[in-house]
């Protein structure tokens, strides 16, 4: 039996009082698109936060590649191998485009090959962010700051993606696009942990899904599983 | 015209060590948004520094060539004082990073209070004197005006470190990082950016300025007290207000424009001699009502 690339483990984060997380089990295979679901304030950001170091869990465990990387500090846990592009897009606005991309391969240090390289694979994805490399990120309409953020994680040349709700606020035009695009990103040997709201898009995207209540994974499946699920169907997919 | 050249000159002069430590407070500020009130005092620590290395390397005569002592004793000087900031943040700043917005103040005063009584014991409460004549007593008259060596010289170094400090920030990888984290401290850490390490890079760099404009105002009044960082303090964070505050190019432009209003208002307002310091505190006030960003301060580009 092979290890999953990125297991969880009865994970249990708060937030002061707040329990957020409790009790989370979760698995991502290496070369899958894993999507997390759920309503608003289920929990989907702060697991994304706890695997990428930005909180501590109290309890249970995180593992990546077969190592614990519980309570490693979030700058330590990219170099791993983890980026994690963050809900609200959270690009550095008074940093041009090309200075933003920079910062997602600090964890390189100063290999500039290696930087260029990961550049040209970015531009090659999204050439409208080549076009606007010298423009602060501020200045870039919502869809350019979500090519961007996205760009700006995998310039760490990451093995595991984590996008939290990237279609959040696009125009559905852009979101297809945006989705295609992480498509392209699964094929070319990068796994996904997806978060996302639109569950329709982000199922039919992924291989396999999770779904979260109030800090609970409820439910889990192959995406077809979980698209035909009654109760998916209810909640989360807009039918009757 | 001839005496307002002359202010001018002394004000740009005045302006270049409100600007060098205005750097400090605006970087620490822009970091953590905290007001590190014992930067004035780190400042003063480097005018005192400067003052021992003086008499121990230049009066003894145990560097003969003046120019590599002068090098030798900002270095020294610099590297020491940045050292006590960055040992400043590790014990008085860093362990009440969560502690909210107060109690880092109230330790920021006690730090001040702390390096001022060092300071104190060390060299007793009277004000010390830099020995007159290291640099050769030469002037220049332009206009009608003069400029002095040690005017010049001030200008010189702080064109100089504040130019390479404006490189560093907007051309290193490491600068850019300080940017980074500047803006959000979370998403600088999901760059792989050790965020405990550029704060600590943030409080090596702002004191190692302020320790050497502290050592050129030792060579331009020649008097030091172990209370001046106080007024220097205060009057350079009036220069990092009125250029916006955690804004770096910002803080240069106030000091030097603090520098410039302060002396021409001595010069030319009745009675301005006695009113030098309250006018620093009007243009506080004035920029509060008027513009609080700050001349420089950014419109926080909005995010959708
Ligand atoms: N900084 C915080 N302090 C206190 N509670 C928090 C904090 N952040 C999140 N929470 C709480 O933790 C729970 C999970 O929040 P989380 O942001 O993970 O939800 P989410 O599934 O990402 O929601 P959304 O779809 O709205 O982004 C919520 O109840 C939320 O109120
Ligand atoms: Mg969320």
């Amino acid at each position: 039996m092979t290890v999953a690339l990125l297991q969880i483990e009865n994970v249990h984060t708060y937030y002061g009082h707040v329990h957020a997380l409790k009790g989370i089990n979760l698995e991502v295979e290496e070369g899958e698109i894993v999507t997390l679901i759920g309503a608003n304030g289920a929990g989907k950001t702060t697991t994304l936060r706890t695997i990428s170091g930005l909180i501590r869990p109290r309890e249970g465990c995180v593992k990546f590649n077969g190592q614990d990387i519980n309570g490693l500090p979030a700058h330590r846990i990219v170099k791993l191998g983890i980026s994690h592009a963050p809900e609200g897009r959270q690009i550095f606005s008074t940093l041009t485009v090309m200075e933003n991309l920079n910062m997602g391969a600090y964890s390189l240090g100063g290999d500039r090959e290696a930087i260029e390289e990961n550049r040209r694979r970015v531009f090659d994805l999204f050439p409208r962010l080549e076009e606007r490399k010298n423009q602060l990120g501020g200045t870039l309409s919502g869809g350019e700051q979500q090519m961007l953020t996205i760009g700006r994680a995998l310039m760490a040349r990451p093995r595991i993606l984590m996008l939290d709700e990237p279609s959040l606020g696009l125009a559905p035009m852009l979101v297809k696009a945006i989705f295609e695009t992480i498509r392209e990103i699964n094929k070319r040997g990068v796994t996904i942990l997806l978060v996302e709201q639109n569950a329709r898009a982000a199922l039919k995207l992924a291989h396999r899904g999770y779904v979260l209540e109030t800090g609970r994974v409820v439910l889990s499946g192959t995406a077809g599983e979980l698209l035909r699920d009654e109760r998916v169907r209810k909640a989360y997919l807009g039918e009757k | 015209m001839e005496f307002f050249l002359q202010q001018a000159i002394n004000g740009i002069t005045i302006g270049a060590f409100y600007a060098l430590i205005a750097l400090g407070y605006t970087m620490v500020y822009g970091i953590l948004k905290l007001i590190n009130f014992a930067h004035g005092d780190l400042f003063m620590v480097g005018s005192y520094l400067g003052y021992t290395l003086v008499i121990a390397l230049i009066i003894s005569g145990l560097i003969p060539n003046l120019l590599v002592a002068l090098l030798i004793i900002f270095l020294m000087a610099m590297g020491m004082v940045a050292l006590t900031g960055a040992l400043l943040e590790r014990v008085a700043y860093r362990p009440l990073r969560k502690a909210g917005r107060l109690a880092p103040v109230v330790s920021a005063l006690g730090a001040s209070i702390f390096l001022q009584n060092v300071v104190m014991l060390i060299y007793g409460p009277r004000y010390h004197v830099y020995p007159k004549g290291i640099l050769p007593d030469i002037h220049w008259s332009i206009g009608g005006a003069y400029v002095t060596l040690v005017q010049l010289a001030t200008l010189v170094i702080s064109i100089l470190l504040m130019g390479g400090l404006y490189f560093f920030i907007q051309r290193t990888r490491l600068g850019t990082a300080i940017r980074a984290v500047a803006l959000d401290h979370d998403t600088a850490r999901l760059m792989g950016i050790d965020v405990n390490r550029i704060i600590t890079l943030v409080f090596l760099l702002g004191p190692a300025l302020g320790a050497a404009g502290g050592i050129m105002i030792g060579l331009y009044y020649g008097r030091i007290n172990f209370t001046m960082g106080w007024g220097y303090g205060l009057k350079a964070f009036v220069a990092a207000i009125l250029g916006g505050i955690g804004n770096i190019p910002g803080a240069m432009v106030g000091g030097f424009l603090l520098g410039i209003f302060e002396t021409l208002a001595a010069g030319y307002l009745p009675w301005g001699g006695a009113w030098k310091d309250a006018i620093a505190f009007l243009i506080l006030i004035l920029i509060l009502i008027l513009r609080p960003t700050g001349l420089l301060g950014e419109r926080v580009v909005e995010k959708i």
